[in-house]
């Protein structure tokens, strides 16, 4: 396997204050948060890493300190740059932000102001992002307590030898962490209009009188409960006219603090918790976690789980991109005829994960060190059946039914744009960056599992709108045909799980970070450990969440009917977006 | 010429149409209401109408399909039920939700703890049928069902009673995995009595 080694580069030498980071299983600098700035333009400028993939926080409670933590990349390949601001860890913890640096990290910075409480300087709109207006705390803190918090971690003493059950309901839901704002009184409070802050970032005009008449932008909120919104998301628009003047994506109705409860959980245990981020490809949910943590471990994965591994996922990758175009279909119109068609071919696929790893959906397939159990002589059969026989015919057949389609194309050519420099800025990854012709596939750039023994190729379109959105992701399926034919004609035999199965298992002081190319974007696991049996932090960069965040580029001069395309184009899925 | 792309989709929408009729014509009162219609329409080779009639055709269940979790028992002679689980705790620990809540059995007259569980819960409403107290139980005690028809109007808190079900119950939804485990069984117990009758 190979492994992205960290840029060798002695960064101290070159930058005054940057100091290597020698804590040991750990990688990378650290930057003196005065620093900051001036040295992340130099990372982006003069090193070139113009792809900020993940900015996230620790908080490292004996040593009372924050660490904000950020990986970037070059899209020309290769190795990442690690880089670490620590800053003492009490109210207020202020640290620059990179925002006009790296746009792309605008809502990564605004997700770590929510749950850590770490003020961005110089932000452009820094407010919550998953918890809402008026939530006090800051969740992700290791001193933050949850509701029905019983122990600091899984597994729970009061479950065995003694566990007599005891129905969650009956018990206080806080127990006794309850907490206010300083002077809130819940006895006397009424409410405040909560979106007022939303709102106020999104007047930016001045009504203005033409010929007479007073003109005025009107706001319009779509979502939460809107049928085009693929879940529980909102957006606020700004409108003049039908034209979008801003726009802001509000989220978080599904936030459940997916990363606390992975905190609390062993590592193992966080293994099915990953299939429900993005549950329609919970085999590559599962591959970016395993990958992480098998990075720490250092345990190698045998060849036929390798190969079972990409079976697997690019089998997702076709559903997922199937499902894509009946659902965009939806979004326009064409009601469930191409969805259904798209569903039909998906069904197939989940029959095979059903047969192999128990579930249609929640797959749970992959342990470190391999999978969890053998395909099957008949799976094996029907998944040559698809890729050989059945899926190239299919996925003909949907070109036919959609790509000429003349309404079809007038509602996607050169609506959406986004240049190919704002892409890269924007942190937008998957498909959607290779449709702005930048040639970006991880599987290629920083090759993990055995992507590298494969002939394929980057598909790369050039326009940038939606219809390339979408060609793209047709070629995208006959690469990943092709990848699925090369590799099932070289399976190999053997056993597909190094070591014996282990549900505790004893994972080495560090950090990793583990990113694979799912079929939405890049999905990258940045988990620590301290040596115990559950993760100390465990973040998880979903590309959905931060591929919205170039939502309101796309959508700002168009009309808000095209809103609806822009948004179903970008490929979100709301158990990811909402963690 | 413009529409020409349109109509290029509609000619795929139509042969799927005539497609419905020439499926049903060719599996003429197979297609429907039998394993095998249910077996064609699940495919590689499905033309025509998709839907299983659901609840009147089910699809079958592959051996490894996995929902809520069910103690396994050992028939005794007279028609007692042995339970395998040992109380060992394991599947408690690897349990993600924690769901499983389990009280030890204790002798009576010595008050040492005894390897069969007193009272076993699983809160079904909270556990994520992720598999893992099946995989990782070293007594094969506890494996995943097949029954997914599991819908109520109110909690579904599993006890000891509810959860058990017959080893040939096992045998029947999962005969792969029985027979492997049956083999390992049997070679360790064999393991077993040659080290005895050397050490005797
Ligand atoms: S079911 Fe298995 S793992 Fe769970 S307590 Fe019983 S013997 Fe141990
Ligand atoms: S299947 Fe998973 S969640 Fe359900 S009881 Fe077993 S270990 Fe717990």
């Amino acid at each position: 396997m190979t492994t992205p080694a960290v840029e060798t580069l002695d960064l101290a030498a070159k930058f005054a204050g940057v100091t290597a980071d020698t804590r040991p299983g750990y990688a990378g600098w650290i930057v003196p948060a005065e620093a900051l700035t001036q040295f992340a333009s130099f990372v982006r400028d003069e090193l070139g890493y113009d792809l900020l993939s993940s900015l996230t926080a620790v908080d490292y409670l004996e040593q009372n300190q924050f660490e904000v933590v950020y990986h970037a990349y070059k899209t020309a390949g290769g190795p990442g740059l690690v880089f670490k601001v620590q800053i003492p860890r009490q109210d207020p913890a202020k640290v620059a932000s990179v925002t006009p640096i790296w746009p792309g990290a605008e809502y990564q910075e605004r997700e770590a102001y929510d749950l850590y409480g770490i003020i961005f300087e110089n932000h452009p709109d820094l407010r919550r992002i998953l918890m809402w207006e008026g939530f006090e705390g800051y969740p992700m803190r290791k001193d933050w307590k949850e509701a029905f918090y019983e122990e600091e971690a899984k597994p729970l003493k009061s479950r065995w030898p003694e566990g007599r059950h005891t129905l969650a309901e009956t018990r206080v839901p806080f127990g006794d962490n309850v907490s206010f704002k300083p002077g809130f009184d819940p006895e006397k409070w009424t409410p405040t209009d909560p979106e007022e802050l939303l709102y106020a970032t999104l007047r930016k005009y001045t009504s203005e009188t033409k010929d007479g008449i007073t003109t005025d932008h009107v706001l319009v909120n779509m979502g939460p409960q809107h049928p085009s919104t693929h879940g529980v998301f909102r957006a606020v628009a700004m409108l003049d006219g039908e034209i979008v003047v801003s726009l802001k994506p509000v989220m978080g109705y599904l936030h459940r603090n997916h990363e606390k409860i992975g905190e609390r959980n062993t590592f193992l245990q966080n293994m099915p918790y990953t299939d429900r981020l993005d549950y329609f490809n919970s085999m590559y949910n599962n591959w970016g976690y395993s990958l992480a943590v098998e990075k720490l471990l250092g345990v190698a994965v045998p060849e036929r789980a390798e190969y079972l591994r990409v079976i697997m996922g690019e089998l997702s990758r076709i559903q997922n991109h199937l499902i894509l175009f009946g659902m965009l279909w939806n979004d326009l119109g064409a009601y469930f005829t191409p969805a259904l068609y798209a569903f039909e071919e998906r069904e197939l696929i989940l029959d095979i994960f059903e047969a192999v790893s128990g579930t249609r959906m929640m797959c749970n397939y992959h342990r470190f060190g391999g999978v969890s159990r053998d395909v099957d002589a008949a799976s094996l059969e029907k998944i040559k059946g698809l890729v050989f026989e059945r899926l190239p015919r299919r996925v003909e057949e949907m070109n036919r039914l959609l790509s000429e389609n003349e309404i079809f194309v007038s509602r996607m050519k050169g609506i959406g744009y986004l240049s190919p420099e704002d892409s890269i800025a924007y942190s937008v990854t998957g498909p959607n960056l290779r449709a702005a012709g930048i040639p970006y596939d991880i599987r290629r750039a920083d090759p993990y599992g055995i992507y590298d023994r494969f002939e394929f190729d980057i598909p790369v379109r050039h326009n940038s709108d939606l219809l390339d959105r979408y060609l793209i992701r047709m070629d995208e399926i006959q690469q990943s045909l092709r990848i699925l034919r090369q590799a099932l004609q070289q399976l190999p035999e053997g056993p597909v799980l190094t070591g014996k199965p282990q549900y505790q298992v004893k994972v080495p002081a560090g950090e990793a970070y583990g990113r694979v190319e799912a079929p939405k974007g890049e999905l990258g696991y940045y988990v620590v450990s301290n040596g115990k049996g559950n993760p100390y932090r465990y973040h998880i960069r979903t590309p959905s969440f931060i591929n919205i965040t170039s939502l309101e580029k796309m959508c700002v001069g168009g009309k808000i009917a095209d809103f609806v395309t822009i948004l179903g184009m970008v490929d979100i899925v709301l158990g990811e977006l909402d963690r | 010429m413009y529409g020409q792309g349109l109509l290029k989709g509609l000619s795929v929408t139509l042969k799927r149409y005539i497609n419905t009729y020439v499926d049903d014509f060719k599996w003429w009162g197979k297609r429907y209401f039998n394993a095998e219609g249910i077996a064609h329409r699940s495919s590689k080779d499905a033309n025509g109408i998709f839907t299983v009639q659901y609840p009147e055709e089910k699809l079958p269940t592959p051996e490894e399909f996995r929902y809520v979790p069910f103690l396994v028992y050992d028939e005794g002679a007279n028609g007692e039920k042995n339970i395998r689980c040992t109380s060992c705790g394991i599947c408690a620990k690897a349990c993600p939700p924690q769901c499983i809540w389990i009280v030890r059995s204790s002798d009576p007259v010595t008050g040492r703890p005894v390897p069969q569980p007193a009272e076993f819960y699983i809160d079904a409403d909270i556990c994520m049928n992720c598999g893992f107290c099946a995989e990782y139980c070293p007594f094969d005690a506890i494996k995943m069902d097949h029954d997914y028809e599991l819908a109520s109007y109110g909690r579904n808190v599993f006890d000891k009673e509810r959860l058990m079900k017959p080893a040939s119950y096992y045998a029947q939804i999962r005969p792969l995995n029985n027979a492997r485990e049956e083999t390992a069984r049997a070679e360790k117990a064999a393991a077993k009595a040659a080290k005895a009758a050397v050490t005797n």
